[in-house]
């Protein structure tokens, strides 16, 4: 008999620190970097200086004859590989995938693109070899522009792709519908919007280590990647054709992701096939920071024009949108869904919109590809609807905050569609968030501010941004998102395995996996209450095809509400066997037994209970099981969700814009989230701070720029400007709390939520300092010298 | 492109945590790179090219400095401390403190890097402003947390003294 | 000579790799004319101070010198000293600096050195170093310049002091010869107590200058005495707004005479850079706003 247990403490709610910190404040944290295998090799890959070329001949000969080379390959070494999967393509249109294969082959279409390898004993060897690599290129002409290469006469990437095209799609009425509805409109406006590329920039590059087995003909694979087992597939069915048992994949602590460390890389099968070549020996690649901004995804590259249409008071009636959206040298992973389905289908934003169009173009260029980074697709969204509602407030003269309330999308209107090919919107009061922000920030106030210093003549202006958002997160249903539908190559479903095992003590293994996200807390949380045993006692296994089920990975806000209801479904699983355990322990039948905070017993007779402890012992040791139940505690879902979650939220940026420089101060930064039930607060507060960060960086400070030639302008963190502590204010929280009925914990998803709704409440702020100036648009990021010029070009 | 150059070495006494190397360096490797492939002290990470960053942050003879710009045969003679030696498990130092109990850290990439930077700024400034500590993280990146939870951080080891 | 304090702008690099430099001879000599003696022999020889600027461009593998001078071990080159003016040893740290004592007379120059890169670089970069590279973006070019400094080189031929008026000489560029060493840096009291600022709006990635801009004003009799306004980051090297020095001369320093001298200072510096960050437009504007912000802080408006 073992002990009573007191009811052990409730987790979830409780704003704990995080159990992953430990080894990571101390040093202890394994990177990929930090591996060590004996005779490990290390590459260095010979990169294109030219964005697009011929390739007429490569000479590895004077780095095979440096000391410490150990072999050194082209492409053509390679092609028993196939291209990388293209594994999302945009639904319903045809779309022109052309993939990169491991090593560039007769041409280059990017600055930075790896036309050879080398392989060397460590890293300053590989480095200097690399470099005595000799290539000969003959330069072709460059484009760089995602419209411009849709045009006549413009330098043609790949003969798969005519006029540059990826793709074209488009969702919602049809032409001559939204032209009437803008034709009747009483009020109308058009924006032109550059969704500025982003860089996406996690601290720590990206890197494989593979090593084959020669005895078995394994593989094991170490990769920085936020969807190990999806890399495993893609890898194993499509580029090398070999069985997925075949790899087992594995990612170490992940320094960061941010959408760019999901695809699909050339390192990870080069990596293979080069262990392979040398008998099996470990073959380390890692970039440096320059190969990370020349060729891991960067993010955005939109081009946009906008018509409004809206009624004199301030109704949106019509909303017309055309984008250019700037793929790179080559389709990336899932690059076609970004664009498309989680763009144009939240196009809508909060509103109720009656007439909706949406035509996007996708193109190649002479650019690094461009796929999935934070918030993918929506914050271009967010951005266009935002700006948009700011537009239609400056051409009625309503209030920004009447024009947003106006047109909101009501409490008991849920499940809402917007008509745009989007799943229904699961629950929400934007009303609410609208309000609650206005009253904590002081609008009222601030908007008096702002007009008493124009009319004073002072040099500091005051600017006041909102952004009411909507974002799509705990992807998807998989009939939904896949190829049926809006084409994902696969199913988007999450897996968990609880084991509670002799001692009671507890595995939960999980298809999602952390890249920063708390992942071992927030689960063991979630798993603690349900089955009521100690926190201390659950560990959360995660990141190894080997020892976990398969799961498609950590993105989209996806892991709580997809992975985290796969735990949860899998603990009532377990609690179902502990109930039937517990009955005959207890000698009663099922049905007269209850569960509570980890004990079963009879109803009504609570002191005498068995304990899951017990029950897990009875389970295991099977010595007196009721008939036919099989032994141990051991449960599995593989969960398929009904529905996208829908977080929602109003953020209020109050700026300073200094009218002789243009330089400007951020004053005040608030934010109200309704990311559903929060499991840990310390937690979702620091998504929500990190995505803000994020998200104003586009707003004020960052913007990939490539020149004419293709070449990359903000090629290291010198040049490019993600945040610093300087540059950022601080965020005041606060939330409303709408359960999502979608999952069972009623939480609707924070990871991106930040990002999506920071950048247009900055730059709404920045145009509202200027627009008594005469200023209606001001291309991002907003610096200095763009709102300095947009001031004198309006005067 | 690189030419052959007879290699010399360069021999170095380097304390590091309070254990004492002597190593025969090349004179090219970066001290990030001693630390991390001599001494397999890999808590220092790398982020950028570019001196940017600061995950590679040490001290050196008490001073922050980041150990990607400063090559191993300077360190020549030198006193080392990374985040390995700051603190332990039973005794974290007060910003380590700090960083886990306000939430400081995300990936945990930059984490290092930040704990040795924002240590050395407490010892000059013991009771900084908010202004001041974002200031004195001018080199050090982080993509996570936004910031606010690391300035919090460092006001919790300030508090704790 | 190449060598310095900060991280340099960095040039658009082709698809290449950093982190790893390219091999190369050490030497540690343990006097000045030891080095100078190296350099003299072995033209492809660099020194190497704080190694804030040879470094990363060591890494990037845009520098690959043959031989390293580490000059990081010779006694006697850093430190601050009174006499008259200051001199500051050519080795000592922009930390060293900020934390010195005897540069009351010259506030500008915490002020400004505070600025510099961060607390790391600041903590091994140093003043020798950052006017030997002269980096167009430097902030201690324009202090020294806007404070007449002149600097103290030792080559084979013997020491010799050289204004930095003469230092700067173009793009990356002095005028010492590449087997001269700094030794020290020397502000004479022309300025001391007198009414100084340094104005910068830093690149938001880099922390560099985009403009930077220092100024040191002499009153006597309620006016203006003489006046020196240095910039940086706008023209190829830091350089002296002369036109709008003269402008102040003979005036009292009031907003008046501040926004008629501010008009003019762009008018010496040449033609200005530009970046993906800011035009050269921009700068010029900033100059002037920077010109005009420095000399209202300088009289206390």
């Amino acid at each position: 008999m073992v002990a009573s247990i007191d009811a052990p403490e409730k987790m979830i709610g409780k704003a704990i620190k995080r159990r992953e910190d430990p080894r990571l404040i101390s040093g202890a944290g394994q990177f990929i970097d930090d591996l060590r295998l004996p005779g490990m090799l290390h590459l260095g890959l010979v990169r294109s200086p030219y964005a697009h070329a011929k390739i007429k001949s490569i000479d590895l000969s004077p780095a095979l004859a440096m000391p410490g080379v150990v072999a050194a390959y082209t492409g053509d070494d390679f092609m028993d590989l196939n291209p990388l999967p293209a594994a999302w393509q945009a639904g319903g249109v045809k779309n022109n995938a052309v993939t990169p294969r491991v090593l560039a082959v007769n041409e280059v279409h990017l600055a930075g693109d790896p036309v050879a390898v080398v392989v060397a004993e460590d890293q300053y060897l590989a480095r200097d070899a690399a470099q005595a690599v000799v290539v000969d290129y003959e330069p072709l002409p460059v484009v760089v522009d995602g419209k411009k290469a849709a045009e006549a006469g413009a330098p043609q990437l790949h003969e798969e792709a005519p006029n540059n095209i990826v793709l074209e799609w488009s969702c919602g009425k049809d032409v001559d519908a939204i032209d009437h509805a803008l034709a009747d409109a009483e009020v109308t406006s058009s924006l032109h919007i550059i969704n500025q590329r982003l860089i996406p920039t996690p601290i720590e590059p990206r890197g494989s280590i593979a090593r084959y087995d020669p005895g078995t003909g394994d593989y094991t694979l170490w990769i920085t990647s936020q969807a190990p087992h999806v890399m495993r597939l893609l890898i194993a069915a499509f580029v090398m054709g070999i069985p997925e048992q075949k790899i087992r994949t594995i990612s170490p602590d992940i320094g960061g992701g941010f959408g760019s460390k999901i695809f699909c890389y050339y390192d990870m099968p080069l990596t293979m096939a080069i262990s392979k070549k040398l008998g099996g020996r470990p073959i380390k690649f890692f970039e440096d920071r320059m190969e990370n901004y020349v060729s891991t995804t960067h993010g955005r590259d939109h081009i946009t024009d906008v018509e409004v249409g809206a009624t004199r008071d301030g109704k949106i009636t019509a909303l017309k949108v055309q984008t250019w959206a700037n793929i790179g040298a080559y389709f990336s992973t899932i690059a076609a869904g970004i664009p498309t389905t989680l763009y144009g289908r939240m196009i809508s934003g909060c509103y109720k919109i009656p007439n909706i169009r949406v035509d996007v173009t996708a193109t190649y260029t002479n650019t690094a590809m461009v796929d999935a980074y934070r918030g993918a697709g929506r914050p271009e969204a967010a951005y266009v609807i935002e700006r948009v509602c700011d537009a239609v407030a400056a051409a009625t003269g309503v209030d920004p905050a009447e024009v947003r309330r106006k047109n909101f999308i009501q409490p008991e209107d849920f499940p809402y569609d917007t008509g745009v090919g989007m799943l229904p919107y699961d629950s929400g009061n934007y009303e609410g968030a609208l309000d609650k922000a206005l009253a904590q920030v002081g609008y009222q106030e601030l908007r008096a501010e702002q007009k008493r210093r124009i009319d004073a003549g002072e040099q500091k202006l005051l600017g006041i941004g909102l952004s009411s958002y909507v974002e799509v997160c705990g992807v998807a249903p998989s009939k939904w998102i896949g190829l049926p539908g809006e084409g994902w190559g696969a199913g988007l479903w999450e897996s968990a395995n609880i084991r509670v095992q002799l001692t009671g003590k507890t595995v939960i293994t999980t298809g999602s996996l952390p890249h920063g996200q708390g992942h071992e807390t927030t689960f063991a949380q979630l798993a603690s209450d349900k089955l009521g045993i100690p926190y201390d006692d659950i560990q959360i296994k995660h990141s190894d095809s080997l020892g976990t089920p398969f799961g498609f990975g950590s993105y989209g806000s996806r892991s709580l509400t997809v992975g985290g209801t796969a735990i949860y479904k899998s603990t009532d699983k377990i609690i179902d066997k502990v109930k039937k355990l517990g009955a005959h322990m207890l000698e009663a039948s099922e049905q007269d037994v209850e569960f509570e905070d980890g004990k079963v017993f009879v109803k009504g007779s609570p002191d005498a209970a068995k304990t899951i402890q017990e029950i897990a012992l009875a389970a295991h040791v099977a010595y007196d099981l009721p008939e036919g139940m099989e032994p141990f505690l051991d449960e599995t879902t593989y969960y398929d969700p009904p529905n996208c979650t829908f977080p929602f939220g109003t953020h209020v940026c109050v700026v300073e814009v200094d009218k002789e420089s243009g330089e400007i101060d951020l004053v005040k930064y608030l934010a109200v989230d309704d990311v559903g039930n929060v499991i840990n607060p310390l937690i979702v507060g620091g998504q929500l701070h990190g995505g803000i960060a994020q998200g104003l960086a586009q707003a004020l400070y960052e913007g990939a720029c490539y020149d004419d030639d293709g070449q990359l302008l903000t090629g290291s963190l010198t040049d490019y400007a993600i945040p610093k502590a300087r540059q950022v204010p601080w965020y005041e929280l606060d939330s409303t709390v709408t359960p999502s009925p979608v999952n069972p914990m009623g939480a609707k998803g924070a990871g991106e939520a930040g990002t999506i709704a920071s950048t247009p409440a900055v730059a709404n702020a920045v145009v509202d300092a200027v627009r008594h100036l005469g200023v209606d648009n001001i291309q991002m990021p907003m610096t200095p010298e763009r709102i300095w010029v947009a001031m004198n070009e309006s005067n | 492109m690189s030419t052959a150059v007879a290699q010399s070495v360069v021999p170095v006494d380097i304390t590091v945590n309070g254990v004492e190397h002597h190593a025969e360096v090349e004179p090219r490797q970066l001290l990030v790179h001693f630390l991390r492939e001599t001494l397999g002290l890999t808590g220092t990470h790398v982020g950028c090219d570019t001196s940017s960053c600061g995950a590679c942050t040490i001290h050196l003879d008490g001073n922050a400095v980041k150990s990607c710009t400063v090559f191993t045969a300077q360190a020549d003679g030198s006193t080392i401390m990374t985040i390995e030696g700051i603190g332990t498990e039973e005794h974290l130092h007060p910003v380590q403190e700090g960083f886990w109990e306000e939430h400081g850290l995300q990936c945990g990439y930059c984490t290092p890097g930040m704990i040795m930077a924002a240590a050395a700024f407490l010892e000059t400034n013991p009771d900084p402003t908010e202004a001041e500590i974002r200031h004195a993280l001018e080199g050090n990146l982080c993509r996570c947390t936004g910031y606010q939870n690391i300035v919090k951080a460092i006001q919790y080891a300030a508090k704790k003294g | 000579m190449l060598d310095a304090a900060e991280p340099p702008a960095i040039p658009t690099r082709k698809g290449e790799q950093g982190v790893y430099p390219t091999q190369f001879e050490y030497v540690r000599p343990s006097s000045v004319d030891e080095a100078i003696a190296i350099l003299a022999a072995d033209p492809d020889a660099k020194v190497l101070a704080g190694g804030h600027s040879l470094i990363p461009a060591m890494k990037l593998r845009l520098a690959a010198p043959g031989t390293i001078v580490d000059i990081g071990k010779i006694d006697g080159l850093s430190g601050v000293s009174i006499n008259g003016g200051v001199t500051i040893g050519a080795m000592t740290t922009y930390r060293a600096i900020v934390d010195a004592s005897g540069l009351d007379g010259f506030p500008v120059v915490q002020a400004a050195t505070k600025q510099v890169g961060d607390p790391s670089v600041r903590n091994r970069g140093t003043i020798g170093g950052s006017l030997a590279h002269n980096d167009p973006a430097a902030d201690l070019t324009a202090v020294m310049l806007a404070l007449n400094a002149s600097v103290t080189a030792k080559g084979p031929k013997g020491e010799r002091t050289v204004p930095v008026d003469d230092l700067f000489v173009g793009l990356l560029t002095t005028s010492l010869e590449s087997d001269e060493i700094i030794t020290s840096v020397s502000i004479p009291d022309d300025f001391a107590g007198a009414k100084q600022a340094y104005m910068k709006h830093p690149h938001p990635a880099s922390g560099y200058a985009v403009v930077g801009v220092a100024v040191a004003v002499k009153e006597k009799d309620g006016k203006v005495e003489s006046a020196r306004i240095a910039v940086t980051g706008a023209p190829d090297h830091a350089k002296r707004a002369t036109s709008a020095e003269n402008a102040l001369v003979g005036k009292a320093l009031d907003a008046d005479s501040i926004a008629a001298a501010a008009a003019l200072a762009t008018d010496d510096l040449g033609e200005l850079n530009g970046d993906v960050y800011a035009s050269p437009e921009y700068r010029a504007h900033l100059v002037k706003v920077l010109t005009k912000r420095a000399l209202s802080q300088a009289a206390g408006l």
